[in-house]
C-alpha cells in the first residue's frame, strides 16, 4: 500500500531524514516512535505530500507520489489526523466532517451527513454534530478529526502524535477511538508516545532516530528484545 | 454682509440645497465605485503577496509600496494633467474612481495579506492533507475565516475613502466638496456654512460606518471569550 525507496529529506543544512526504506501493506497497523527531532513527523508528512522528499521515491498502491500530481494522490487515498486538531474553526462538526465528501467526492449533501452520522456514532458525538470545534473539549475536537478523516473513507490514515495535545484525562477517549478504528482493514500510521498503545494495536513498531530508521519489529519483540543499542536506551528511558 | 454665519447666508445655502444633494449623489457614487475597485484590487494584489511565486509577490510588493509611499493628490494631479500630453484624457469622475480605487486597493492589499497570514499553518495542512487544491483550501477554508477578521480593518478603509473621495474637487470633479467650495466662491462667499454643512454630510456618510466597525470588534471579541469559556466549561 506505502513503499518508501531511499527517501532523504533536507531542510536547508539539516538532514531530518536519511535513506528511510519501508513497506506498508494494505490493513496494516504501524507505529513510530522517537525521540523529539529524530523526524517522525516529517517522515509521515512525506506519505501525504505535505513534506516532498529531497530525494528517493514514495509509492501509494503503486503510484509514484509526484510534486505533479500530489494533490490527485492524497484526495485518493490518505486522511491525517494531526495533535494540534486543525479543525475548520468557522465551520460546525457535521461541516467539518462534510466537507470533503461534498466538495471533492462529489457526493450529495443528504448521502455526506449520512456518512458523517454513522462516523459521530463511531467517535460517540452525535450530539455535537451542530456544534462548533470552539466550543468542544480538546478530546472531544480530536474526535470530530477523526471522524473528519474517517468520513473520506481513504484506504490510509495518518496520526500525529493524536494525544500529545490532550489534557491527560483526555487522552484514554481518543484512544479507545483508535483501538476500535484499528480492528477495521484501514491501513493505519500512527505516531505516538503511548507505548500502550503500540503494544496493543501495532503490527509492527518502528524506532526512529536522528532521521535513520533504526529498528522495526512487531511490539512484542521489539519491547521485550530490542536489537538495537539507541532502541535498549530509548526505551529505557521511557519506559523507567 | 455680516458675519461668516450670519443667518442670510444659511438662508442662500438652504435654498440652494439641492446642488449639495447632487454633490453628495456623487461623493457617493465615486465612494462606492472606488471601494469597489478598491476590493477587487486588493484581494488580487492581498493573494499575489501570499503566494508561493516570488513574482507575484514582488508585483504585489511594489504596487503596495508605490501607492502607500505616494500622496494621492499628486497621483490624482498626475493623470488629470500629465496623462493628457500623452494622449490619455479622462473624465473627472472616471479619474476619481480610478485613483481613488487604486490607491486604496494597496491597503485593501496589505488588510487581505495580514488576514491571511493571520490564519495558522495547521489549517492549509489540514485542508491539503484533506487533498483540497490550493484555490480549493482558499475558496472553503482560508478566505471564509479571514473575512470576519479583515472585516473592521476594512471598515476603516471604506471611512478613509470616502474623505479621500473629496481630492475630486481639486480636479473640478462634481463631487460634494467641490460643490460646497464653489457655491461658497461664486458670488455667495459663504464659505463658512458651506463647509460646515459639507463636513456634517461627510460625517453622517462615515460616523455609522466606525460605529459598525467598533461593534463588530466587540461581537468578535465577545465570541471569541464566550467560546473559550465553554471550552474550558466544557473540558
Ligand atoms: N519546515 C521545516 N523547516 C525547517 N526545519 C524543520 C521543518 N520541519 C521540521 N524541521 C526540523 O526537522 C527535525 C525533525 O522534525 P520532526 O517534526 O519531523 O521531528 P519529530 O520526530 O516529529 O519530533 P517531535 O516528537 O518533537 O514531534 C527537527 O529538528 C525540526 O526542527
Ligand atoms: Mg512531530
Amino acid at each position: 500500500m506505502i513503499r518508501l525507496n531511499g527517501v532523504f529529506k533536507q531542510f536547508g543544512n539539516l538532514e531530518v531524514l536519511k535513506d528511510i526504506s519501508l513497506h506498508v501493506r494494505e490493513g496494516e497497523k504501524i507505529t513510530i516512535i522517537g525521540p523529539s527531532g529524530s523526524g517522525k513527523s516529517t517522515l509521515i508528512r512525506c506519505i501525504n505530500a505535505l513534506e516532498m522528499p529531497t530525494s528517493g521515491e514514495v509509492f501509494l498502491n503503486g503510484e509514484p507520489l509526484l510534486a505533479s500530481n500530489r494533490t490527485g494522490m492524497v484526495r485518493m487515498y490518505c486522511a491525517m489526523v494531526f495533535q494540534q486538531f486543525n479543525l475548520y474553526p468557522h465551520m460546525t462538526a457535521m461541516q467539518n466532517i462534510t466537507l470533503a465528501p461534498v466538495k471533492l467526492q462529489k457526493k450529495s449533501k443528504t448521502e455526506a451527513e449520512e456518512l458523517a452520522w454513522h462516523y459521530l456514532d463511531v467517535v460517540g458525538l452525535r450530539d455535537k454534530a451542530n456544534a462548533y470545534p470552539s466550543t468542544l473539549s480538546g478530546g472531544q475536537q480530536q474526535r470530530i478529526a477523526i471522524a473528519r478523516a474517517l468520513a473520506t473513507r481513504q484506504k490510509i490514515l495518518l496520526f500525529d502524535e493524536p494525544t500529545s495535545a490532550l489534557d491527560p484525562e483526555m487522552v484514554q477517549e481518543v484512544l479507545d477511538v483508535m483501538i476500535r478504528l484499528s480492528k477495521e482493514s484501514i491501513t493505519m500510521i500512527v505516531v505516538t508516545h503511548e507505548m500502550g498503545f503500540a503494544r496493543q494495536v501495532a503490527d509492527r513498531v518502528i524506532f526512529l532516530d536522528n532521521g535513520v530508521l533504526v529498528e522495526e519489529a512487531p511490539p512484542q519483540d521489539f519491547f521485550a528484545n530490542p536489537k538495537n543499542e539507541r532502541t535498549r536506551a530509548f526505551l529505557s528511558k521511557i519506559l523507567h | 454682509m455680516g458675519g461668516p454665519f450670519s443667518l442670510r447666508r444659511w438662508a442662500r445655502l438652504f435654498a440652494d440645497y439641492t446642488l449639495f444633494l447632487e454633490g453628495l449623489g456623487v461623493t457617493l457614487l465615486v465612494a462606492v465605485l472606488a471601494l469597489f475597485l478598491a476590493l477587487v484590487l486588493g484581494v488580487i494584489f492581498g493573494l499575489f503577496s501570499t503566494s508561493s511565486f516570488k513574482s507575484l509577490r514582488a508585483v504585489s510588493r511594489v504596487y503596495v509600496e508605490f501607492f502607500q509611499n505616494t500622496p494621492l493628490v499628486i497621483q490624482i494631479f498626475f493623470v488629470y494633467n500629465a496623462l493628457p500630453y500623452i494622449g490619455i484624457r479622462m473624465h473627472e469622475f472616471l479619474i476619481g474612481v480610478l485613483c481613488v480605487g487604486v490607491y486604496h486597493g494597496a491597503y485593501v492589499a496589505e488588510v487581505v495579506r495580514a488576514g491571511i497570514t493571520s490564519i495558522p499553518k495547521g489549517q492549509w495542512e489540514a485542508a491539503r492533507s484533506q487533498g483540497f487544491s490550493y484555490v480549493q483550501a482558499m475558496q472553503y477554508i482560508i478566505l471564509p475565516q479571514t473575512v470576519t477578521i479583515v472585516l473592521p480593518p476594512l471598515g476603516n478603509q471604506a471611512v478613509n475613502l470616502i474623505k479621500n473621495t473629496s481630492v475630486l474637487a481639486l480636479i473640478a470633479g462634481g463631487d460634494l466638496m467641490y460643490r460646497a467650495d464653489s457655491w461658497a466662491s461664486n458670488g455667495t462667499l459663504s464659505y463658512g456654512p458651506a463647509y460646515v454643512v459639507t463636513g456634517a454630510l461627510y460625517f453622517l456618510l462615515c460616523f455609522p460606518l466606525v460605529k459598525w466597525v467598533r461593534a463588530h470588534e466587540l461581537r468578535i471579541k465577545d465570541r471569541d471569550t464566550r467560546q473559550h469559556a465553554a471550552a474550558r466549561a466544557g473540558a
